[in-house]
């Protein structure tokens, strides 16, 4: 069996590793974790022939750049309008290709997009916490942020020139400022313009955004009593709104509980395209009903499934 | 009290049996969560117990909000299932000043000596409530009211992984080093994030905790044996 070893001559932060999630553990007080964008994530896996879970390194736009220094190893790497710089060559990433020993292979952020996923064919050598190398980035469990003078190990790594090739972005996997939400849980807590200041007003991400959640801002949304309401469970792409008014969107590594007042939760079919937006990015909230929400669900997971089950068949 | 049930997203159901924390509806949160885990619907994904809730995930394709809505119900009419009552686990704690760091400001406050405080630390009935906030944290309730005290004003950094904290009726067995505006009462060597890959959590919703005292020798020697590194 062989094994690739890719010298990390920078990884800027928030880059980690991340496998498909460690779901069903909210109840122990851990989130799911995992890729920011599930979609980009399973494409890139697939498309160098591993399981769609696999462990892969999420890559923010502070960009990966690696030497190859011993072996050869196919990868792909697909997620945001991310550029990268192979063995000298330039271009966009949604590419399948071969890094052999002494190749570099540089990520960096392109002209959209806040992550990109590097899938190595083969078994990447991570850490890991309860069962899964995803990286819940609070706590720095599972398999972790990646360091400049690092070392990323592949084993049992396959070079299989016959996969490379380039497989567009879908325009599901495009960025995307309409979020679907179903009012609630805690509408009622809100004073009654809160939700038409939601639902009706212009949203901007800011700054302040990271794989717990997204601030937004936007017209403030006025909270009653809602203060002290007992901490409750929190689901990726609950709204919850703090006492100043201002809404956050929480992520993938979000608090298991809390007691801010939710008054809105994102479509979770929704959240790969949201996340792929940047800080001072427009969105808006539009409501569907919970029945409305479980179609959209249904019919994107038929097409996405569809698109992903190519990937993976191209050999 | 007033049964409320609430969509959230495509994939999950709160379920809410009032506004205010008491053993009532504690009992309630805890009935529903076992029932549901004995007799789980189809496409059921995971329960989490809250304070005063419950939410209810699911998978959007195998099923929807109504379906749940109609199990849940179901299992409310159901008899409380004998598992219900919990394990009982023991939490091994050592008071010694320089772990118990709010000790004597916790004796100030209530006007009890640290003895006293001590001793109604571990006179208390906990009962684990639900886990938050970060891995492992288990909220219990149980504290007794002669020491519960409201939070600091303004949250403590580095508090280390094992602390004993106490707020109000409630009382939390750290498991990282973290923030904290509760009240530091000692160090306990045992652990809530097990490392065993068949029992990761000391503790499921629902079990009754007891406190026992141990000695600082047992303290270290223990809290060394304990440290997975």
């Amino acid at each position: 069996m062989t094994t690739t070893r890719l010298r990390i001559t920078h990884a800027g932060p928030h880059v980690s590793y991340q496998d498909g999630g460690r779901h069903g553990m909210l109840r122990f007080g851990v989130p799911e974790s995992g890729p920011m964008d599930c979609t980009a994530h399973a494409a890139a896996n697939l498309a160098v022939g591993n399981p769609a879970g696999a462990t892969a390194i999420e890559v923010s736009p502070a960009g990966l750049a690696v030497e190859c220094v011993e072996g050869q190893v196919t990868f792909a790497v697909a997620g945001g309008g991310f550029l990268m710089d192979h063995a000298g060559t330039r271009g966009g990433v949604w590419e399948t290709r071969t890094l052999r020993a002494g190749e570099t292979l540089r990520i960096m952020r392109g002209h959209w997009g806040s992550w990109t996923y590097l899938a190595l064919a083969g078994r990447v050598r991570a850490t890991e916490w309860l069962g899964h190398t995803a990286t819940l980035a609070t706590s720095g469990f599972g398999g972790g942020l990646l360091a400049t003078d690092g070392e990323i190990v592949i084993e049992d790594s396959r070079a299989e020139p016959a996969r490379e090739r380039s497989f567009p972005c879908p325009v599901f996997a495009r960025p995307k400022a309409q979020a679907r939400v179903v009012v609630g849980p805690q509408d009622h807590r809100l004073e009654p313009e809160a939700l038409s200041a939601l639902l009706d007003g212009v949203h901007v991400l800011s700054d302040s955004y990271d794989r717990m959640g997204v601030r937004l801002r936007g017209p403030a949304l006025a909270i009653r009593d809602a203060l002290s309401i007992p901490s409750e469970p929190i689901v990726a792409g609950s709204i919850q709104v703090a006492g100043d008014g201002v809404a956050t969107l929480l992520l993938r590594d979000h608090q298991t509980t809390g007691g801010y007042p939710k008054i809105a939760t994102v479509l979770a079919s929704d959240l790969d395209q949201i996340v792929q937006l940047r800080p001072r990015a427009r969105i808006v909230f539009k409501a569907v009903t919970p029945a409305r929400a479980v179609e959209i669900a249904r019919q994107q997971a038929r097409t996405k499934a569809m698109w992903l089950d190519t990937l993976a068949h191209h050999a | 009290m007033t049964l409320r049930l609430a969509p959230v997203a495509e994939h999950a159901l709160l379920v809410e049996f009032g506004e205010t924390i008491d053993d009532a509806t504690s009992e309630r949160i805890v009935a529903l969560d076992r029932a549901l885990a004995a007799a789980a619907p189809d496409g059921l994904r995971e329960v989490v117990p809250g304070m005063v809730n419950l939410l209810v995930d699911f998978d959007p394709l195998v099923t929807d909000h109504a379906r749940i809505e109609a199990a849940v119900r179901d299992c409310l009419t159901r008899p409380v299932p004998a598992s219900a009552a919990g394990t009982r686990r023991e939490v091994e704690v050592c008071y010694d000043s320089d772990l118990g760091t709010d000790l004597s400001a916790v004796a100030e406050q209530t006007g009890l000596g640290v003895d006293a405080v001590i001793a109604a630390h571990l006179g208390g009935d906990y009962r684990v409530r639900m886990y938050g906030f970060t891995p492992g944290y288990a909220y219990m309730s149980g504290t007794p009211a002669a020491i519960q005290l409201p939070r600091k004003p303004a949250a403590i950094r580095g508090v280390p992984a094992g602390s004993v904290i106490i707020a109000g009726p409630q009382c939390i067995v750290t498991t990282l080093l973290m923030p904290a505006g509760w009240w530091v009462l000692g160090r306990s060597p045992t652990r809530i994030l097990t490392g065993d890959e068949d029992q990761p959590f000391l503790f499921d919703v629902g079990d009754a905790v007891t406190m026992r005292r141990i000695s600082r020798d047992d303290y270290e020697r223990k809290a060394r044996r304990e440290d997975p590194a």
